[in-house]
């Protein structure tokens, strides 16, 4: 038995699994990168990282074919962490190798906590507008929004996939349940005009809304990264008394279209996921330079009001390249613009942002004294060689 | 005596060096150093107008000597005020670089009516230029990457020729043969012929030929102010804005505003006026009182765009500190097979003298950029090649074995050859993109990876010599062997460090300016793999698991992964990184990860089978790595 023990221990703590499983990781690295042309960056992400298995389809099955990142981030974890304790002694001598892999533990662990933990969002905000929610740039929700109080908007807002799976949906704050008729991934759509006959337009659903006069015609998913899926759905709404009829709603019909029921007003609309904020922005400035005779960005900026509704917080900041807002757990970033008075901010939440930093310090100490400790020994070993000789 | 000729080499390499310093020859009169130094804004910064004619004729013809129909070879400078002053001369130039043979057919063009079988004239192309046109306009909304060679020929073609075009328009209409005169006569006549233009707008009576004579002006002014290219136009006296430079056209336009003919464009036009008709004392003295007044008002960049004249004429990048690394490699290649130690020595001198000139030019480029060395794809190849040879003078000066040497003059010859390619695109001074400017990370991060290069490439190339030696040489004796280990493995070690630091750092400035220390982006996990592999090889060899041959093939894989890295990861054309696109360098890519791969087939060969172990197998068959001071106590 206790030989087993010990051939398992081996296993687990032997530099021939390290080895291996670093070569594994250049593999799984070098293949994520490569299918960033197809997949984009976000999905690839999904796939090989934040997986345990690479699934590939074949046929309709998805299998596994390459172990993903936590897998191997995973066994080297273990396998580092237990090396460490079954036979690393702290001697000065081995001080940095101790140091380094101590920082590395602290960078899996950081990378996995990222993986589970961060967030994306983006935040379009044109010259004097003012938004207290981000956007996903990912995903997108269905909002059914309950006006009928002039004070008060009330949503129910409906993540994508819910819509994709087809589930039909009962909330206690609407009096009637929400039926997907249809959902495409990404679609275009397209006034209808009787003299010409769309090709490849999904079938018509819908009764009521703008729907009815416009077409949808599905297209492929894309994933290029400046570029985004808008999804459209047929959704039809059933309360006790049968059917109120079906809606078209897409991401890019960006107003919501109204209607009355048992005398209470509603709005209806696919949009970005949004995530609303205890605080609002407003964007009091969009200043973009280029190098003179060129087409180069220079520098682009935005002067940005930050208010918080109690007004604890009402000041102003300036965001750009290489210098964002930091706030709240937020980092909002300068990302990109759009026409000369549009800002779009990156917007970021990492509760794990600190762990790289000690990581680094660690590594980069215990390389450094490592490396030190064996020029110092290579040099007195010179010195010495001769006069030995 | 044989104690001096490292010295004799040394010297003669210094003056070699120091010959490159002097201007070129000029027998003509025509002050064309002083042309060359005239400053314009181009791309974004103010540079002499040698640039201009250099980076152009780079671009459009991969070299920058011109080469007359007569025969005559004349300097990018001569070139440049032909195409701006006599352009019907400079359209017989051949300088368009034409390869692609169904463009040469397309153009009614065989490769041996051109200059070196490749270059043609503009004259040549101008019969099929509208055929040219309308198939860049079919390739130009083709995606850049899925193009076609031939698609790739004509966009890049028609770029060129439009670039050239521009250039024509930038002082003097190219259709003119007396602008001077005409631009006097045109401020003599303008009052009338103002008056002229409102009394027609007005429905009387007017000079009809006065009216012309403006509007036709007017009309020339237009067509130069926008097709023209070059900001050779300063800002006004007393407008202090930088950007306010404007090319000829733009600032003639104003003349209707001012009543004033602009004294720059004056200037101009009487220089074209002095090079149309070869008066060389005309041409010299408007050249002088036109510099005159720009050094009184722009004394301060005008320092650095004469620094850069000097710097464009040394090209210490190009061939002589080529042939110095190409030199080195020989002599201590045969510092082998013939007088070790004085070979040696003489290759390791020349190798500091090449270093020491690129080492010159490099920190010119960063006085001139006023930025940390490595900017763009091209200082990262100048800096890797410059990392590289100094970690080779360090274990040139510890071995003293020729090995740094070699090494050191092939990685030099190599990166300063890639990066003479990198060149052909345009100006290498190139403005940063606003998501890369900060000086503090490029100093910090840009150049400990660009080191990690450096590192893992040296390393690699030891492990060559190594092999290289050990299968096809009997010069691989067990100490030559042993010191090579020992090299490759202490390289490692320091590729380790600065990668991994570099990486790290990397991961610091994505995390303050984006909010995510890590985003998985090419560039990010090329540099990851190269850590990755650094430490492969690092823990294979303390675990026993490769000896001294398995180490040297590790360390020749560590070529593979780091080229990939640094152009393969460029060629996706996706990330937050990608300010370095290029398409044709991917064929030379493989071509070399290819030869790697051979040479690790090469050296996995059998022992027996390696002409240093085959004869001597009983002194040097490779012994068994001792463990290394880090290794694991033996279970």
């Amino acid at each position: 038995m206790r030989e087993i023990w010990m051939q398992f221990v081996k296993f687990f703590v032997s530099l021939r699994l390290t080895v291996v499983l670093l070569v594994l990781s250049i593999i799984l690295v070098f293949a994520a990168t490569l299918d960033q042309v197809n997949l984009g960056i976000w999905a690839v992400q999904e796939k090989y990282f934040r997986t345990f298995f690479v699934l590939w389809d074949i046929g309709n099955v998805p299998v596994p074919v390459f172990p993903g990142g936590y897998f191997i981030g995973g066994l080297l974890l273990i396998n580092l962490v237990a090396s460490h304790i079954y036979r690393f002694k702290l001697t000065w001598k081995k001080s940095g190798i101790f140091l380094t892999h101590f920082g590395l533990i602290f960078l899996l662990v950081g990378e996995l906590l990222t993986g589970l933990w961060q967030e994306d969002f983006q935040m379009r905000i044109a010259e004097g507008e003012t938004k207290s929610y981000s956007e996903s740039y990912l995903f997108n929700e269905l909002a059914i929004i309950e006006a009928t109080d002039p004070q008060w908007d009330d949503v129910v807002a409906i993540p994508e996939k819910q819509l994709a799976r087809g589930d039909e949906i009962q909330h206690a704050k609407l009096p009637f349940r929400v039926v997907v008729r249809a959902y495409y991934p990404n679609a275009a759509l397209q006034m209808i005009d009787p003299q010409v006959v769309p090709v490849r337009a999904a079938p018509q659903l819908a009764t009521q809304g703008l729907g009815s006069q416009i077409s949808v015609t599905p297209l492929a998913m894309t994933y290029k990264q400046n570029e985004r899926n808008l999804p459209a759905a047929y959704i039809e709404l059933l309360g006790p008394q049968g059917s109120l009829g079906t809606w078209m709603v897409s991401s890019m019909l960006t107003t919501p279209q109204s209607f009355e029921y048992l005398g209470r007003t509603f709005r209806l609309s696919m949009r970005f996921e949004r995530e609303y904020k205890p605080y609002s922005l407003t964007l009091l400035d969009f200043s973009h330079d280029r190098y003179p005779g060129t087409e180069i960005p220079k520098n682009f900026s935005s002067r940005i009001q930050l208010k918080t509704p109690n007004g604890a917080e009402d000041r102003e900041v300036l965001i750009y390249m290489n210098n964002p807002l930091r706030h709240d757990g937020m980092t909002f970033y300068q990302a990109a613009f759009e026409g000369e008075t549009t800002t779009i901010l990156q917007v970021v939440r990492n509760p794990s942002w600190l762990l790289p930093y000690v990581s680094c310090l660690l590594m980069t100490l215990g390389l450094t004294v490592q490396f030190c400790i064996h020029l110092f020994g290579f040099i007195a070993k010179r010195r010495s060689a001769p006069s030995a000789a | 005596m044989k104690k001096f000729i490292p010295l004799i080499v040394l010297a003669l390499g210094a003056l070699y060096l120091a010959s490159t310093l002097r201007p070129a020859s000029n027998d003509t009169g025509f002050d064309f150093a002083s042309f060359g130094r005239l400053p314009v804004l181009k791309n974004g910064r103010i540079k002499p107008m040698d640039t201009v004619a250099r980076t152009a004729l780079l671009m459009t013809q991969g070299r920058q000597r011109v080469v007359t129909p007569e025969g005559r070879t004349i300097t990018p400078v001569e070139w440049l005020l032909d195409t701006l002053f006599r352009p019907e001369i400079a359209d017989t130039y051949k300088t368009f670089e034409v390869v692609h043979p169904d463009l040469l057919s397309l153009l009614g063009l065989t490769p041996e009516v051109g200059d070196g079988k490749k270059r043609f004239s503009i004259q040549q192309i101008s019969p099929k230029l509208a055929e040219l046109q309308r198939q860049a306009e079919l390739a130009e909304p083709v995606d850049a990457s899925v193009r076609t060679p031939f698609q790739k020929a004509v966009v890049a073609l028609m770029q060129h020729v439009v670039y050239y075009q521009r250039i024509k328009y930038s002082l003097v209409p190219p259709d003119s043969t007396n602008f001077l005169t005409e631009l006097t006569q045109f401020q003599a006549g303008l009052p009338a012929g103002v008056a002229a233009v409102r009394a027609q707008q007005a429905g009387q009576t007017f000079d009809q030929a006065a009216a012309t004579m403006v509007l036709n002006m007017a009309r020339r002014f237009d067509m130069m102010s926008s097709a023209g290219s070059l900001l050779a136009v300063p800002p006004d006296v007393g407008n202090t804005d930088p950007t306010a430079w404007r090319t000829s056209g733009e600032a003639l336009l104003t003349t209707f505003q001012t009543g004033t003919i602009n004294p720059n464009s004056l200037a101009y036009a009487g220089l074209a006026h002095a090079w149309r008709g070869q008066q060389t004392e005309q041409f010299n003295t408007i050249l002088r009182l036109y510099t005159d007044q720009m050094r009184s008002r722009f004394a301060e960049p005008l320092v650095k765009s004469d620094a850069e004249v000097r710097f464009n004429q040394a090209a210490p990048f190009g061939t002589p500190s080529m042939s110095l690394y190409v030199l080195a490699f020989l002599l201590a290649v045969f510092s082998w097979l013939r007088w070790p130690q004085t070979l040696a020595k003489s290759a390791f001198y020349l190798l500091a003298l090449a270093w020491v000139a690129t080492t010159a030019g490099i920190a010119t480029r960063m006085w001139l950029e006023g930025r940390p060395p490595v900017t763009n794809l091209y200082s990262s190849a100048l800096f890797v090649g410059w990392g590289s040879v100094v970690l080779c003078l360090v274990l040139e000066a510890i071995y003293k074995n020729g090995v740094g040497s070699v090494s050191g003059g092939l990685i030099g010859f190599c990166t300063l050859l890639i990066a003479h390619h990198l060149s052909l695109t345009g100006d290498t001074l190139e403005m940063m993109r606003a998501v890369l400017d900060s000086n503090f990370w490029l100093a910090t991060h840009v150049v400990v990876v660009t080191i990690g290069y450096s590192a893992t490439y040296l390393a690699g190339f030891l492990a060559l010599v190594y092999v290289f030696r050990g299968v096809f040489t009997r010069s691989l004796d067990k100490e030559t062997a042993d010191a090579l280990t020992r090299m490759v493995y202490g390289i490692v070690c320091f590729a380790t460090l600065f990668s991994l630091v570099g990486t790290i750092l990397g991961g610091i400035w994505a995390d303050q300016s984006w909010g995510r220390f890590w985003g998985w982006d090419p560039k990010e996990n090329g540099a990851l793999i190269i850590v990755i592999w650094n430490a492969v090889i690092l823990h294979a060899r303390w675990g026993g698991l490769v000896k001294q041959r398995g180490l040297m093939n590790l360390a020749i894989g560590g070529n593979i992964v780091t080229s990939w890295s640094w152009f393969g990861t460029n060629m996706l054309g996706v990330g937050l990184h990608s300010y370095g696109f290029m398409d044709s360098a991917f064929f030379w890519l493989s071509a070399f990860v290819v030869s790697q791969l051979a040479i690790i087939a090469v050296a996995s060969l059998p022992l027996e089978k390696w002409r240093s172990f085959a004869d001597n197998r009983h002194a040097a068959t490779p012994q068994p790595l001792r463990p290394a001071p880090s290794a694991e106590p033996a279970k």
